[in-house]
């Protein structure tokens, strides 16, 4: 099908949203910067929508769009790719990026920056689509550096708070290790198929099979070996083990950032790219297999620490680290489709959770839910789809998450893979998990009595309006944000709730759309499995979620004491877990601080004081010296430069006659 | 050749005129003696079956340029400047390289080589005529350099007057 | 008949009369005039070449080189008023405040 102007449009229009809040932000636009903003994102998603239309009628769009690079038979265009996987991510990253928008309007209200930050999310959305709708490597690479380039800017959005400046140098320099790893696979497929268009590349993986390179000295597969240098660009974007440290700190940024970019879009970028690739990951099991067993890990990891965590932000930042590990899990068992399912209604429940935390946050001014408490009677809208994303998040059946975790889930139990028992295994842990800790976020939250009396006294205001008489004076100064907050809440409530149900598994009557959607793209794999035993692995893994569900009540909402005194008696184990497992403290004594001795002993010292200070300020001296010689003959008389322009042309002239 | 003679005579003549034009002590005689070497000069483009040129070498050197120099000029003290010396103490020098510059620019002449001729032959242009071949050409295949020459008179004329400006007091 | 020789000598001719001019004399309008009359050098040439190769190319390259003429006498006369103006002079080895 012909490319239409508005696929031409679904990127472009961010963009121009972002050029107008650059050029006229500061001047014209300022406060009313949402409006650009906003209108052009919603463009975007009206596109989008019709590009879906397009490609349920069973178009795809392979059209280049503008020749960006030619050298040799090296050829890159900008060009437009939409097939199922990519309408899937556009109506994902446009519909968030639509509501995320309109709450930003909200929570943002006042702020000195205003503009700026429509401007980085406009900029961010580009990039994004750039990213998903690309027909070659090279355009996702630009999207994939662009987003992490907003992210960087997103996170360090209030600069002058030293550690969200910090926070943002965390995530720009530990995405550079996992990029790394994938410019080097998008070179090897460079080399292996003198092209980088996915219409070229995919439909002849099958020349790598079988062929065996030689990689830092080691003679390994070639299919292996790109799949897990694309897996590293993978890692480091979506937080996975070992580079998942930047995303909980990434939480510095405002709290639509991290809805948006740290759980809904740029995020699963990596998840993207693994079922956009899979052609090249189903050739070798080992790739697989690793991607099977890091997601699997990081599941089940980050939703260990998130039992612990105190901070509302980073208890949702590591779950979001988690929810991506089944992704990846679901993706390493074969099951693309099935992680496509899960990061689509992901992005609608867990952009829900951050936004409502940030409703929170907005009304009580803190970050850690030690402090809260009881906001329930305040905030009726926050806490019920506060609720109906942590249901969703738990994967309580009828929600969205239940679908596309029980598919998972299934997934891994059924697949032909080898590790596919064991991720299993560790899937359903994470099922229990889960619901765990969100809702004890909830109870600790939303139940109970408020613990920020003193909080609120120290802060001065507040205190002040209360009545003396009020025990709980200050709780009173917590309202319901304002309805530009409240209702893109609602519509993500509604997406929590309902948005996997197009995905409803046969088995329950459904007829499973989403993966049927999906198969020209990322295939269906094998499943191995009765009806009975598709019966009894959902009913472990729903079970287990209630049990999650029904043990944080019971911890947090009948025997309040019991979780400190658990924390007390098992104090190593609680220690660990609280402390993230020391990865941040391992790599700063294992990566940091030998590169800081190294720069500072080695480069700092030697090559810096000696030898490039001394190319530095002698080059400028011998110039200087030379132009103190040369300065004599500009005299500043109008004749003596007329003479030697005639000289100049008298010479060149008489050179060409000498040299012809 | 009747022809040559005719260019011998106006070669001559522009290179005498030249010579005056810039030796001259008094402006204003060099003014008058380019005044007439401007129709010299015209009447060469006209050997040249250049008739629309020539015309406007005329009408735009002799009638406006020139009567722009005359004005300058006549702001200068002529009295003063009949006083004192009209080449600068570098002029010798100025005199050396314009003599190795025609000297090196005249040996190259014998390299030229020309192109293979065009279409527009002297029978084509005569029964078109001149000015219409001209116009075609400057208003279809030149027709964005035409709109910046015209770009540039409009510069050149705020130019002018702001530089000319008296400052108004206040 | 006149060979395209000839024309490009006498056109060379006048622009190192034109150059000479333009380097020696004192007068600041005389040096103008010295660059008007190599402007007219070029365009015998430019003219000449013209029709000797029987392309109009070479007379509206002349055509734009007298509207620049126009423009830069402008321009440069306006200079020479200003100056005048200001230091009372029209001479050139009387500027010497570039000098360093």
């Amino acid at each position: 099908m012909e490319l239409q102007f508005y696929h031409i449009l679904i990127p472009f229009l961010p963009l121009a949203g972002f050029i107008i809040n650059l050029l006229l932000g500061k001047e014209v636009t300022r406060y009313k910067a949402h409006w650009p903003a906003v209108l052009s994102v919603a463009g975007s998603w009206v596109c989008s929508l019709f590009a879906l239309r397009d490609v349920m009628a069973g178009k795809i769009i392979n059209a280049d769009l503008y020749s960006w690079i030619v050298s040799g038979t090296f050829k890159v265009s900008v060009g437009f790719l939409i097939d199922p996987l990519t309408a899937v991510m556009l109506i994902v990253v446009t519909t968030c990026a639509t509501l995320i928008h309109i709450y930003a309007i909200g929570y943002m209200h006042g702020d000195t920056g205003y503009y700026r930050f429509f401007a980085y999310m406009n900029l961010f959305t580009f990039c994004m689509l750039m990213l998903v709708i690309g027909n070659n490597f090279l355009q996702l690479y630009f999207g994939w550096e662009g987003v992490g380039l907003c992210s960087y800017f997103l996170i360090g959005y209030y600069f002058n708070k030293k550690s969200a400046a910090d926070a943002g140098k965390k995530a720009f320099i530990v995405n550079r290790f996992g990029d790394f790893g994938f410019g080097i696979g998008v070179f090897m497929i460079f080399l292996t198929f003198g092209t980088l268009h996915y219409s070229d590349v995919f439909p002849n993986v099958s020349v790598m099979i079988g062929q065996r390179v030689n990689f830092l000295g080691w003679n390994v597969d070639l299919p292996t070996l790109v799949a897990l240098l694309l897996f590293c660009g993978s890692i480091g974007k979506s937080a996975q083990i070992p580079l998942h440290v930047w995303l909980p700190d990434a939480m510095e940024g405002p709290t639509p950032v991290s809805a948006l970019i740290h759980a809904a879009t740029m995020v699963t970028a990596g998840v993207f790219l693994v079922a956009r690739c899979s052609p090249i990951f189903n050739l070798s099991e080992v790739a697989m297999n690793t991607v099977a067993i890091v997601g699997a890990t990081t599941a089940l990891f980050a939703a260990t620490i998130a039992i612990t965590q105190n901070d509302i932000k980073r208890i949702i930042a590591y779950s979001t680290c988690s929810h991506l590990g089944l992704m990846f899990l679901a993706c390493g068992v074969g099951a693309y489709a099935a992680g496509i399912f899960h990061l689509y209604t992901h992005a609608f429940f867990k952009a829900l959770l951050f936004l409502a935390a940030g409703s929170v946050i907005h009304a009580v001014h803190t970050n850690d839910i030690q402090e809260m408490g009881g906001l329930k009677k305040y905030m009726p809208i926050t806490y019920a789809v506060f609720i109906l994303a942590a249901l969703s998040a738990a994967g309580v059946p009828g929600f969205s998450g239940f679908f596309s975790k029980d598919e998972i889930i299934w997934s891994a139990y059924a697949s032909h893979s080898s590790v596919g028992k064991l991720v299993w295994l560790m899937g359903t842990a994470v099922a229990f998990l889960t619901p765990f800790y969100t809702f004890r976020l909830i109870f600790l939250t939303f139940h109970g009595t408020n613990r920020a009396v003193h909080h609120a006294e120290q802060d001065g205001h507040g205190a002040s309006h209360g009545s003396g008489h009020d025990t709980h004076h200050g709780e009173h100064r917590f309202h319901e944000s304002p309805k530009i907050m409240t209702v893109p809440l609602m519509f993500l409530a509604a997406g929590a709730v309902a948005a996997g149900w197009i995905g409803i598994p046969p088995i329950l009557g459904g007829g499973a759309h989403f993966a049927e959607f999906l198969k020209p793209v990322v295939g269906h794999p094998e499943f191995h499995g009765t009806h009975a035993e598709e019966w009894a692995v959902m009913g472990l893994s729903t079970t287990i979620a209630l049990i999650g569900i029904a043990l944080a009540a019971f911890l947090y909402l009948r025997k309040t004491d019991l979780p400190d005194r658990i924390a007390k008696t098992f104090k190593g184990l609680y220690n660990i877990l609280y402390n993230k497992y020391y990865i941040d403290e391992l790599y700063h004594y294992t990566i940091i601080k030998p590169t800081m001795w190294i720069a500072s002993n080695i480069l700092v010292a030697i090559t810096d004081a000696k030898i490039i200070e001394g190319i530095v300020n002698g080059v400028p001296g011998a110039i200087g010296r030379f132009s103190q010689s040369l300065r004599k003959i500009q005299t500043g008389l109008v004749e003596h430069y007329g003479i030697f322009m005639a000289a100049g042309a008298v010479f060149i002239i008489a050179l060409v006659l000498l040299l012809r | 050749m009747i022809q040559q003679a005719f260019f011998g005579y106006f070669a001559f003549a522009i290179t005498v005129l030249s010579l005056l034009v810039i030796t001259r002590k008094n402006p204003i005689h060099s003014v008058a003696w380019m005044l007439l070497l401007f129709f010299h000069i015209a009447s060469l483009y006209l050997f040249l079956n250049a008739e629309f040129l020539a015309a406007v070498q005329v009408i735009v050197y002799a009638g406006a340029i020139l009567v722009l120099f005359l004005f300058a000029v006549l702001l200068v003290n002529i009295r003063e400047e009949m006083k004192i010396g009209r080449f600068i103490g570098a002029g010798a020098t100025g005199f050396a390289f314009a003599a190795a510059l025609l000297v090196v620019v005249l040996m190259s002449i014998r390299s030229f080589v020309a192109a293979p001729p065009g279409i527009y032959t002297v029978d084509l242009i005569k029964q078109e005529t001149h000015t219409v071949v001209l116009g075609k050409i400057l208003y279809t295949e030149f027709l964005y350099p035409f709109e910046v020459a015209s770009l540039i008179l409009l510069v050149a004329i705020i130019g002018a007057i702001v530089l000319a400006k008296r400052r108004l007091k206040g | 008949m006149v060979p395209l020789s000839w024309y490009m000598a006498l056109s060379i001719i006048v622009f190192s009369i034109g150059v000479f001019g333009f380097l020696s004399r004192r007068n600041i309008i005389l040096m103008f005039m010295s660059i008007e009359l190599m402007l007219n050098a070029v365009n015998i040439n430019l003219i000449a070449m013209s029709h000797y190769l029987q392309d109009m190319r070479g007379q509206i390259l002349a055509f734009f080189v007298i509207a620049v003429a126009a423009a830069e006498a402008a321009i440069g006369l306006a200079i020479v008023i200003a100056l005048f103006r200001n230091k009372a002079t029209a001479h050139v080895d009387d500027m010497k405040e570039m000098q360093g």
